[in-house]
């Protein structure tokens, strides 16, 4: 199983994967490639092991202590109409490891079903463990069916361990709801970045839950987004300070059309050394930025489409 | 190469611009200095189109640009830095540039002009041009987008606004390097000796009309003149300045 098996892809198969995962980057490090509610191909390496879970629907993922540097792949692809797919995949990441994870969800519908993927992943990493996570949701397909993702991110960190999470959904899914939920012991640290852009009558709603547990724990949660036509979204973000920590959240939000956007932030300190801030800014595209791209040649249209793919990035 | 025809530009019935009429030929370095108030900025936002006129028309290369909008006018040949840059989020310095160059420039190139400029370009080639930057520091970006458009028209809006003695110490000597960098002519407002030392013209402009042209050795002394006298009268009289 160490090579792509042709003959269990479609063209539509692989070119969701190219989305999600990147068909090339794919062969590098353990995948498990999920289709339609099964796994259909896996690869193990000497270092990240990957086992089906017996009571439920998803795998485990073991990385042994430390492992220098290995890239962990677990694209979803959904060409089913009428698909409602649920899976728990959870990641040990041993003492001191280094692993970039790869999730993504693909969804590709042209009838008139709901197809619906919901992941739940759980992270824990050991102490000193260091994980890039990156989760990307990409939907197509011509028929009125919805496209419907639901993650759900619960992140565990030890002691002085770290996670960078990276989300991306750029148009194409029609409804989502995603949880984040962060649990920090004393010096750990999480990133977390998500990027959406809606449009049409698109539906995108998140919210953080991050608990700052352990002294010199610090969080930075940034949400850059685009609502377009009559979409909508709303960013929920709670962090509570319960020791010496840091914490720096941010929603920044361009709204376009008749896109309503709403930004409900929440800091808790719970103890006098916590340091939390919160910024919120939703507002259409600033109309110097677009004069600045004009005087350099651009015209108005493609002038909001420079701003919007710099903002997104 | 530009030409004003009796333009005209009023907001809440202060006349901004009264009657300005100027010829700008090419190849030609041109200061304009003038108080606050006195219809600079409004001027060279005219020219490139970030306002229009209430009357009067605006000639380039011999058509008619009075009615054309900004990315028009940027693409017959003006360009415009701002006197506060406009900050992104998400666009980087690169990417700025390559937008300017109109065409996908390397970093290298990119690198080149920002060097010119006085930055180091590495360090600043895949920043993004937002507040972590300096007023300086922006400003040299915003010289370096308007150096790559090679334009036949290059405006600058007072580029010593907002900008510590230091930095502008530094900056004034890419403004002397300047004909080497944009080709064609430039127009730039600035009170700044050492700018309009090396200008071949300097406007003085004043309560939105243009008061005189000349060297800058005139519009100096006479500038210098006037505001004595200024002083004089209110010292004397405790009246309001007419000049």
């Amino acid at each position: 199983m160490s090579k792509l098996n042709d003959e269990l892809l479609s063209d539509i198969d692989e070119g969701l994967l190219e989305e999600v995962s990147g068909l090339e980057r794919l062969k590098d490090g353990a995948y498990n490639i999920r289709k339609n509610g099964q796994g259909i191909e896996r690869k193990i390496t000497e270092n990240v092991n990957i086992i089906t879970k017996q009571d439920k629907p998803g795998i485990n993922i073991y990385v042994k202590e430390n492992t220098k540097f290995e890239i962990v792949h677990i694209p979803v692809i959904i060409t089913e109409s009428g698909l409602k797919d649920v899976v728990y995949n959870d990641f040990y990441i041993g003492k001191n490891a280094y692993t970039y994870i790869i999730a993504g969800c693909g969804i590709h519908n042209d009838h008139h079903k709901d197809s619906q993927h919901n992941g739940i992943h759980r992270f824990f990493l050991e102490e000193g463990a260091r994980v890039k996570y990156v989760e990307k949701h990409y939907g197509e397909g011509v028929g009125d069916g919805k496209r419907i993702l639901n993650p759900i991110t619960e992140v565990y960190l030890k002691k002085d361990s770290s996670l960078e999470m990276e989300s991306v959904q750029i148009k194409g899914v029609d409804s989502t709801i995603r949880e984040t939920k962060g649990v920090l012991e004393e010096g750990a640290n999480l990133v977390v970045t998500e990027k959406i852009m809606t449009g049409g009558e698109q539906f995108a709603k998140t919210i953080f839950d991050v608990q700052l547990n352990g002294d010199n724990s610090s969080a930075h949660v940034t949400s850059r987004s685009v609502a377009q036509d009559n979409s909508r979204q709303y960013f929920i973000s709670k962090i509570y300070g319960n020791a010496k920590c840091f914490s720096h959240s941010e929603c920044d939000a361009i709204i376009q059309d008749k896109a309503i956007v709403t930004a409900t932030p929440e800091v808790t300190a719970n103890n006098v050394d916590a340091n939390l801030i919160h910024e919120a800014a939703i507002g259409k595209i600033a109309g110097e930025q677009i004069t600045k791209l004009m005087t350099l040649g651009l015209a108005e249209e493609e002038a909001e489409q420079e701003i919007i793919n710099g903002f997104l990035r | 190469m530009l030409e004003l025809k009796n333009v005209c530009f009023t907001r809440d019935n202060k006349k901004i611009l009264d009657n300005i009429n100027l010829k700008i030929d090419t190849n030609k370095f041109i200061a304009i200095t003038g108080p606050n108030g006195s219809g600079k900025s409004t001027l060279v936002k005219m020219i490139m189109g970030i306002e229009k006129p209430d009357s009067g028309e605006i000639i380039f290369d011999g058509k008619d640009i009075t009615n054309l909008k900004i990315n028009e006018r940027a693409n017959l040949g003006i360009s415009f830095a701002f006197q506060q840059p406009v900050k992104f989020k998400g666009i980087t310095v690169y990417d700025l540039l390559k937008i300017a160059s109109k065409k996908n420039i390397t970093k290298k190139e990119a690198c080149e002009v920002l060097s010119r400029v006085g930055l180091c370009a590495k360090e600043y080639v895949d920043r993004e041009v937002n507040g972590s930057l300096s007023g300086g520091e922006l400003k040299r970006i915003e010289i370096a987008t308007v150096a790559l458009r090679g334009s036949k028209l290059a405006i600058f809006d007072e580029p010593e606004a907002g900008i510590d003695l230091w930095s502008f110490n530094n900056l004034i000597e890419v403004f002397e390097n300047m004909r080497e960098l944009v080709k064609g002519t430039t127009l730039i407002i600035s009170h700044q000796e050492r700018i309009l030392n090396i200008a071949d013209e300097v406007i003085l402009m004043r309560r939105g009309k243009i008061e005189k042209i000349g060297s800058s050795k005139e519009i100096l002394e006479n500038n210098i003149k006037n505001s004595i006298n200024c002083c004089k009268v209110k010292k004397v009289g405790g009246n309001k300045c007419q000049n």
